[in-house]
């Protein structure tokens, strides 16, 4: 099996690119309605080689040693490469110390590679998986807009730039493609160009994102400088010898990264704010709400499932560089934390449901960050589990959400429909298990790996000498908890429950979404009720993603928390909390018509959080005040520096060749007396220079 | 000697152009359409040529340094030195030499030359007022440009460089926008005021440098012609020269002529340094010398911002990299703060004035300044420092990255001026705020700007991206507080280019005027921007492609300031290129690494 890896890692990306290309080329003149036919093949064959690459790796994996602690042995992890072409190589631009009075050259060389590890390969599964539902889902979603065509390639090229991102293997390149599926995201939010709120919400979203990658940026600089070298593996010198690559055995097997203190906090930090920008943290969560201006399948997609996580990967393959460094650590928790939170605590009053479900997405990023901010390998492994289960039932849910606004001709406000679940059966039941799966309800996948992450942050904050922050954290996600639980049902029971109401865009004939729709729904439902149980039952998951060097790594350097046994308490308060949750929004929300819960809500209205939740806690008003207005003002003072000083001051140098002529033609008045003066006056004063000695006027 | 011999190809891709223009001009009256062929027949063949020139030819030794006389003028990639010079001589009694030659620092250029004027030619069909003097002048133009990137003599270089100045005045002046002769006099001008300051600099180095310092192989190496060689007399009368390469050689000595104090405690070097840098910056163009090109670029007639972006700018970056550097390392040293303020100035000005800008023309104008400041810093970035031990390898980075973010930029520039050009001459205005929805009228011409924007953006994948990244990449070892601002300059980018598109593009309707003058692109729109379009996505993701050409090159004059500097740097101070004569033994490299210099000084 182990020999079809380059194949399959090639045929990932490309398949959908071949599609994307097609439809480019065909979509409007040829295909027209069929325009999703290359597209969604092309899917599913980068699909079915992703699957095949996770049995690959999986059938090459070294038996025995898979289990953390299991022997002696040095369990380093898998990984595999395929150079593909050297892009870029600028000899000799690197001095490596190499002893106390001699240094090595090293070249700056960007080669693409494409990696697989069990990280890559369960990043490229899902990606796929959901990348195929959601395709399916477009045909009919979809279908009758005027750029049929132009979604399917758009979506395409998405599929094409994610899976590059997480199958590369340089830092370089994963900037690239980092980029890559930022312009997909920015392409697909505007893609209802004509409205002017999506054209504004696409710009926004990349820009806010290029803040990100701007701190990015300096990161890979800082890496470089830091390591002569920007390749996650190993890669053979042109002296012969072996050139460790930041995250690649030969430095990872040391059991040092090989950096520590300013350095290592630094880079990770500069990473950091790299990862805010594409998973939409606190500060620079503020983009993803706007994109919903999007198609959804494109919010269920690329805003929840797939794009916005890659910020969690990275940090997740940085695993290594992020234990250097507690700072860092705490850092990202501290952020996964308060963004967790906030996004719940914006969640609650929102009105437009898929809103609703973006802040929520939001949260559930940061409880990820949080996972991985712990430092552990469990830790790591919770993020990437809550990563992978997220996936599933949070494009459910963005594409229950589209069911809904199918039927509702559009419409996303909450207060605007209700009493949907007759006309919408399927969707119904397929929202539940989301949102079931959302809350934490016991034994669906949410539950799972958001427990996971809790206890890991539990573990984390019993460990001695940790500080309290790790135990607020732990409280605060508890909250957050709550918060998640209430805000699903809150939504859940607005939409299908209480009194029928359906808005008049629905044009009276609100029906339930054709069956390409409600396939995928189904598909996504189940998955999203039963990987969790099933990975949780098979420990297969963690297994798996402790065979990549980098969470290896993380197993092997990383302090083992002593076992607390506190792993059931949490079990058990966090199914307490996702009930308590859901049974508060049943009582508020569930009987639309009865006056204490109207009253209640009433009451919950008044209270002045209830508007700072309302409107964001006001974020985007500020960086509005603080960044943007400023901004155009420098814009705008340049310009009239431009104008009114630089280029007056050329102007008036312009003008000083004239002014002067203009000052001295009247001595050439033509007189001849007055010439022979001149002479005279002009002799004296040569006479008196040379007998006076000033010699330079001489020679 | 034979067609393809060095003299003869090279001098038919400088001289085509005005041959053509001659042609043209003997072409009969009143047939428009004949004079644009012809003149688009010329550029095609200097093309031809050019690329001819390109392919790479076989690299057995002989060919670079044949013994006899060469007969192939193919360049031979991977090699860095000077390839296929010759020197004819012209104005003897003053030591003029009519030389030419090819590099890896200038192919690129003349190829992107030749590869503008042909499609800047092709874009000149809608001019149709005196079309004949059109086409004269255009083509003198190029052959004004590729004497320049070609020429190896400086009083040469000086001349073509005062070629390319009379045509491009005129073409603004006579074919431009409203207030037309206002940006050709200021253009005029501003060069003219470069101009004086490189013939000052270029007398001053003319006298004060002497063939007799170097040896016979440095001459040969210089391609200085046989009849100098008979004269060379170590201790003779100085033998002044304006052989670029043998100015160079001399700048690069040990004890180089040109380190002679001159004026208030500077050497000529420095002067010179100073003068030849105003005048290449205006070209560039940098801060505060930059105020000619927005006006030029409102009022020139579409093909010719096309041409002024893309070419005329990279003259400025080319004189700085052939002639700034190499023959005045110890003041470029000297002066590496201000090139790279200079630079990143230029960087977050152009761009946030770019932002501020309502007219369509104006805010692509301001985005040339903005990126061709990558250049400026990039060639300025010099890390040679006695305290790190450095060589000069970081500066490779940049200086590679500043050639890549020329030949980038000569594409996406001026694939942005043809773009804003297809709509003026639809709509007849700039004005920001009156367009929108272009999208939905022109969906094929919005797809081709979105590349072509996004290329300008630096979005990986597309040209812009590569040089940009290893310029602030190289600064970043120079000074990190420089490298943080000039990548803080993307975000600004994203913010004006996004805040265009979304202005232009997107939106629910077009609000200016002539709204039913919106057709699709034609033919001949769409054969202009698909190559442009090619190359900026091909160079995004295989831009080894210029990489193989330039790399070599561009080392080659590194690694020869680097063995300069560590020739020339002071063991006790440090410091590089203040006179003093390094101790013996310190040769080479060796005295860069960390404790090479410092031993000898223990040493009793």
């Amino acid at each position: 099996m182990e020999s079809w890896i380059p194949l399959l890692l090639v045929l990932i990306p490309v398949l959908p690119l071949a599609g994307a290309a097609l439809t480019a080329v065909l979509g409007r003149p040829v295909l027209a309605g069929r325009s999703h036919l290359p597209v969604v093949v092309g899917i599913a064959g980068s699909f079915l080689a992703a699957a095949g690459l996770v049995l690959a790796i999986h059938g090459s994996l070294p038996a025995g040693a898979n289990l953390p602690g299991a022997g002696d042995s040095v369990n380093a992890g898998y990984e595999r490469t395929v150079d593909l072409w050297n892009w870029a190589v600028i000899g000799g631009a690197y001095h490596q110390p190499a002893g106390p009075d001699a240094f090595v050259m090293r070249d700056f060389r960007i080669d693409v590679t494409l990696r697989a590890d069990p990280l890559s390969a369960i990043m490229l599964a899902m990606v796929t998986f959901i990348s195929l539902l959601v395709a399916v889902y477009s045909v009919g979603y979809m279908r009758g807009d005027r750029g049929y065509w132009r979604f399917f390639a758009y979506i395409g090229l998405f599929v094409f730039s994610m899976t590059m991102l997480v199958s590369v293997s340089n830092f370089l390149l994963l900037y690239v493609f980092w980029e890559a599926v930022g312009l997909c995201s920015y392409l697909l939010i505007g893609f209802w160009y004509e409205r002017p709120a999506a054209a504004a919400a696409g710009k926004k979203a990349f820009l806010v994102n290029r803040i990100g990658d701007f701190g990015f940026a300096l990161g890979v600089f800082l890496i470089w400088t830091a390591f002569g070298t920007l390749n996650f593996h190993d890669t053979l010198g042109a002296d012969g010898r072996i050139v460790a690559g930041v995250l690649g055995e030969a430095r990872l097997e040391g059991g040092s990264i090989g950096i520590g203190g300013g350095t290592a906090t630094w880079i990770c930090l500069l990473l950091l704010l790299g990862a805010c920008g594409k998973s939409a943290q606190f500060p620079l969560h503020v983009w993803l709400p706007d994109a919903m201006e999007g198609p959804t399948p494109v919010s269920a997609l690329i805003h929840a499932a797939t794009m916005v996580t890659a910020g969690v990967y990275m940090l997740a393959r940085c695993a290594p560089l992020l234990l250097a460094t507690v700072d860092g650590q705490m850092a990202v928790a501290l952020i996964g934390g308060f963004t967790a939170l906030l996004g719940g605590l914006i969640a609650l009053t929102q009105t437009d449901l898929k809103r609703i479900l973006a802040y929520s997405t939001i949260s559930q990023l940061g409880y990820m960050f949080l996972g991985l901010g712990t430092g552990t390998v469990l830790g790591a492994t919770a993020g990437m589990f809550h990563l992978f289960t997220h996936a599933f039932f949070k494009a459910l849910l963005f594409l229950g959400a589209g069911s809904v606004m199918h039927a509702m001709g559009g419409v996303v406000d909450i207060r605007r429909f209700g009493g949907l679940r007759r006309i919408l059966p399927v969707t119904h039941a397929t929202f539940l298990v989301g949102c079931l799966a959302l809350s934490g309800f016991p034994l669906l996948s949410g539950f799972f790996s958001k427990d996971l992450i809790l206890v890991a942050v539990h573990e984390r904050a019993a460990e001695s000498g940790s500080t309290g922050l790790y135990q607020w954290l732990y409280w605060s996600a508890a909250l957050t908890a709550l918060l998640t639980a209430f805000y699903t049902f809150r939504a859940f029971f607005s939409t299908f429950y209480g009194q029928k109401q359906i808005p008049h865009e629905a044009g009276g004939q609100a029906h339930e979404a054709p069956r390409s729709m409600l396939v995928p729904l189904v598909v996504l439902a189940v998955c999203a009720a039963l990987v969790g149980g099933y990975f949780e039952v098979t420990h297969g998951f963690a297994d798996y993603l402790q065979q990549t060097p980098s969470i290896a790594y993380l197993a092997r350097q990383a302090p083992q928390p002593a076992a607390t046994g506190g792993h059931r308490e949490v079990m058990l308060t966090s199914a307490v909390i996702a009930l308590a949750g859901i049974g508060l929004a049943a009582a508020l929300y569930w009987p639309r018509r009865s006056a204490a819960a109207d009253a209640a809500r009433r009451a919950g209205q008044a209270v002045g959080f209830y508007q700072l939740s309302l409107r964001k806690f006001f974020i985007d008003e500020v960086y509005q005040v603080l960044l943007v207005w400023p901004g155009l003002a420098v814009a705008r003072a340049s310009d009239w520096i431009d104008q009114r000083i630089i280029d007056r001051l050329v102007n008036f140098v312009g003008r000083v060749p004239p002014a002067v002529g203009a000052a001295i033609r009247p001595v050439q008045n033509g007189l001849i007396p007055f010439y022979a003066v001149g002479m005279v006056f002009g002799l004296l004063v040569l006479l008196a220079a040379v007998l006076m000695g000033w010699g330079w006027l001489g020679t | 000697m034979t067609l393809t011999s060095p003299p003869i190809l090279l001098s038919l891709i400088v001289f085509l152009p005005a041959l053509g223009a001659l042609l043209v001009g003997l072409s009969p009256k009143a047939r428009d359409e004949l004079a644009k062929q012809i003149a688009l027949a010329f550029t095609v063949l200097v093309l031809a040529l050019t690329v001819y020139v390109a392919i790479p030819a076989p690299a057995d030794p002989g060919a670079i340094a044949p013994s006899g006389p060469e007969t192939s003028s193919r360049f031979v990639v991977g090699a860095g030195q000077m390839q296929r010079a010759f020197s004819i001589p012209w104005i003897e009694s003053f030591d003029i030499y009519y030389a030419l030659g090819i590099d890896g620092i200038s192919l690129p250029l003349v190829l992107l030359t030749s590869f503008l004027s042909v499609l800047a030619m092709a874009a000149s069909w809608s001019i149709s007022r005196h079309v004949k003097a059109y086409c004269v002048l255009f083509l003198l133009l190029e052959t004004g440009m590729l004497g320049v990137f070609l020429a190896l003599d400086f009083f040469l270089f000086y001349v073509f460089w005062e070629v390319m100045l009379l045509p491009m005045y005129f073409l603004i002046g006579v074919w431009g926008g409203p207030r037309r002769e206002y940006a050709a006099i200021k253009f005029f001008l501003f060069t003219m005021f470069g101009s004086v300051l490189m013939l000052v600099a270029i007398l001053a180095l003319y006298f004060s440098s002497d063939l007799n310092r170097l040896d016979k192989s440095q001459l040969a190496a210089a391609k200085v012609h046989t009849s100098v060689l008979k004269e060379h007399d170590p201790g003779g009368p100085p033998l002044h020269t304006f052989n670029l390469l043998a100015l160079a050689e001399q700048g690069q000595a040990k004890d180089s002529p040109f380190s002679a104090e001159l004026v208030w405690g500077k050497s000529i070097q420095w002067w010179v340094f100073l003068l030849l840098l105003v005048g290449f910056l205006v070209k560039a163009p940098s801060f505060p010398l930059h105020t000619w090109l927005p006006d030029a670029h409102v009022e020139a007639p579409t093909p010719i911002s096309m041409i002024l972006a893309g070419v005329l700018l990279k003259m400025g970056g080319y004189g700085i990299i052939r002639i700034c550097y190499p023959i005045c390392p110890a003041a470029a040293y000297e002066l590496a703060w201000l090139v790279c303020t200079l630079g990143v100035v230029s960087m977050v000005y152009g761009a946030l004035a770019a932002m501020a800008q309502k007219d369509f023309k104006r805010l692509v104008a301001y985005s040339s300044v903005s990126h061709m400041g990558y250049v400026v810093l990039g060639l300025g970035v010099w890390t040679i420092t006695a305290q790190t031990g450095m060589s000069g390898d970081y500066w490779k980075m940049g200086m590679n990255g500043a050639m890549f973010q020329m030949i980038a930029h000569g594409i996406s520039s001026a694939g942005m001026f043809f773009l804003v050009g297809v709509v003026y001459d639809r709509v007849h205005h700039r004005d920001l705020d009156r367009f929108g929805g272009l999208f939905g009228k022109m969906p094929v011409y919005t797809g081709v700007s979105m590349v072509i924007f996004f290329a300008a953006l630096g979005l990986p994948g597309l040209c812009g991206f590569i040089g940009e990244v290893l310029v602030v990449l190289s600064v970043w070892n120079y000074s990190q507080a420089l490298a943080v601002i000039a990548a803080f300059v993307m975000i600004l980018t994203a913010g004006y280019i996004l805040w265009t598109i979304q202005r232009v593009y997107l939106g629910p309707e077009y609000k200016g005027p002539h709204g039913d003058a919106l057709r699709p692109m034609t033919r001949r729109e769409l054969a202009i921007a698909a190559p442009l379009l090619a190359f900026a996505i091909l160079l995004g993701v295989y831009p080894k492609a210029v990489f193989n050409y330039m790399a070599p090159s561009v080392d080659r004059t590194v690694d020869a300031l680097a063995a300069w500097a560590a020739e020339s740097q002071d063991p006790i101070t440090g410091a590089i290129g203040s006179g003093a004569s390094a101790p013996p033994g310190s040769a080479g490299l060796a005295s860069l690494r960390p404790d090479g210099p410092w031993k000898e000084v223990e040493q009793p």
